[in-house]
């Protein structure tokens, strides 16, 4: 597998979303391997704040040069925070996936559900498998 | 998957080089490298990049009757070709709707007809079957012949440090032969990125050598191996047409707006009496350019709507890299093409405006005025 950063400090979705818990919020962004496959982003379409999301739900958008691609609320809850820089910086989600680039801020309203997702060894393998 | 596509010479080489490999009108070639479309983009515009199109296809016309048979099927006013020049023209059904668009070379009393990969057999019927009653021959030497495009402000400095010919002596337009990495090669000063620059055509088993000897020679100045991503976006912001997109066989050339090239003057050729037709009735449909005033992708396919219907739809849309804004090129009603209408795109479920502007987005450089 070619080198991907992997952040041990959250989960992961199988859509590749990651969610990063800070009290009863999750940031969410998407992974390096995620970013990689889309290469260069140009856009991204952020939701509302104070939209009401369900775990599983399609909420933004990231257009890459060849295509637009779906990010999928890793958790269920209200949109609280959106990243209102990154749509003018849309080469963020490409130099730093897991820092600058990130999407949108969930209050959970359900947070066991943060345990359902994919520990970090788990979405490796997922990763693995879809480059093959 | 892969044993029905077709592979050029220089595969192994792309995927050793990191490049992605995708699949375009049944050829595996690379879509980028690891450097990235909008960097390969750049490149071409500031310095040079290096493109395999061997893809595309070669057809050989040779014969007494080549000229008046190439007036007959092209909508180009063949006649105006000087020996050594060369022209972009359309070949059109009847009925005025596109077979293809191709580059015609003109080499003393033969002539190459350059045509696009995804069309080459189906013009290669086309034009055989319009050869009828002209003494003429049309050969397809495309497996023979390697195509490579070397494109930008930095491709004349880079080309002439590997060839005997003197490239100050080739203007635009017009090809020349001598050899280049000591190969013999036809090269045109023409492409299909608004740039400066050549293509080169030259025997297929030289096509590592050659590729090989343009990297090495255009290294220093920091010419990049480029994929279809960056081709794409750079003949976007020219507004070169692309096959499939901006014309195909249910559009004719005229609402495609290259009616420039449709010379209904000449005399009869095939599909003159439809598309002079239009030409006096006007196009029902037109093409335009689109800014998008709200933010957003359009891509092609997606709606274009008129005080909220859809009445037109996006041939190719992207975010320009050259001029950091989001465009398509669209087709609307006529009635809605003058600059300055205000239309929306419907993009995943949002109709977000945008707004009718001048084309080409970007100028050629060798179109430009008070160019040094």
């Amino acid at each position: 597998m070619s080198d991907y950063v992997f952040m041990e400090d959250r989960r992961y979705a199988p859509t590749h979303e990651w969610a990063k818990v800070e009290g009863d919020v999750a940031v969410v962004g998407i992974s390096d391997y995620a970013q990689h496959s889309l290469s260069d982003v140009v856009y991204v379409e952020l939701p509302e704040v104070g939209r009401v999301v369900e775990k599983g739900e399609a909420v933004a958008v990231v257009e890459s040069v060849k295509a637009a691609e779906d990010v999928y609320a890793p958790l269920s809850g209200e949109v609280v925070e959106v990243n209102e820089e990154l749509p003018d910086n849309p080469e963020w989600v490409n130099e730093d996936p897991y820092g600058k680039g990130w999407f949108f801020k969930i209050k959970m309203s359900n947070p066991a559900e943060y345990e359902e997702l994919l520990d970090v060894e788990a979405y490796k393998k997922v990763v693995e498998e879809e480059e093959h | 998957m892969s044993e029905t596509l077709n592979k050029t010479r220089l595969y192994e080489k792309h995927v050793a080089a990191g490049a992605r490999m995708v699949d375009f009108a049944g050829w595996l070639l690379p879509v980028q490298y690891p450097t990235g479309p909008i960097a390969e983009h750049h490149a071409v515009r500031k310095a040079a990049g290096l493109f395999d199109i061997d893809h595309m296809g070669q057809f050989m016309v040779h014969g007494e009757d080549a000229l008046p048979y190439l007036q007959a099927v092209l909508t180009w006013d063949i006649s105006t070709l000087q020996d050594n020049d060369a022209h972009y023209s359309l070949m059109c059904y009847d009925d005025g709707t596109v077979v293809d668009d191709v580059f015609v070379y003109r080499r003393g009393k033969d002539y190459m007809v350059v045509v696009n990969a995804g069309n080459r057999k189906k013009d290669l019927r086309w034009m055989t079957q319009q050869a009828k009653g002209y003494d003429v021959q049309v050969t397809d030497v495309s497996d023979e012949t390697y195509m490579l495009a070397v494109q930008g402000p930095k491709a004349e400095a880079i080309l002439q440090r590997i060839t005997d010919i003197d490239l100050s002596q080739v203007p635009r337009f017009t090809s020349a032969a001598g050899r280049v990495a000591g190969i013999f090669t036809l090269l045109g000063r023409t492409g299909y990125t608004g740039e400066d620059g050549f293509e080169l055509f030259f025997s297929a088993d030289e096509a590592e050598h050659m590729w090989d000897a343009i990297l090495d020679a255009g290294r220093e100045d920091g010419l990049l191996a480029c994929g279809l991503a960056a081709r794409d976006s750079l003949r976007f912001e020219a507004c070169f047409p692309l096959y499939g997109h901006e014309i195909h066989a249910e559009i004719d050339p005229i609402s495609a707006r290259l009616g420039y090239f449709v010379k209904t003057q000449k005399g009869p050729f095939v599909g003159r009496n439809a598309l002079l037709k239009i030409r006096l009735e006007g196009p029902k449909q037109k093409l335009v350019g689109l800014e998008m005033v709200d933010k957003g992708v359009p891509r092609q396919g997606y709606p274009v709507l008129i005080d909220g219907e859809p009445r037109g739809h996006v041939t190719t849309g992207m975010k320009s890299p050259t001029l950091n804004k989001f465009l398509a090129l669209a087709y609307v009603p006529a009635e809605h093409s003058a600059l300055g209408t205000e239309v929306e795109v419907l993009i995943h479920g949002r109709a977000k405006k945008a707004v009718v502007v001048k084309t080409p987005f970007y100028v050629p450089v060798y179109r430009r005025k008070n160019q040094s």
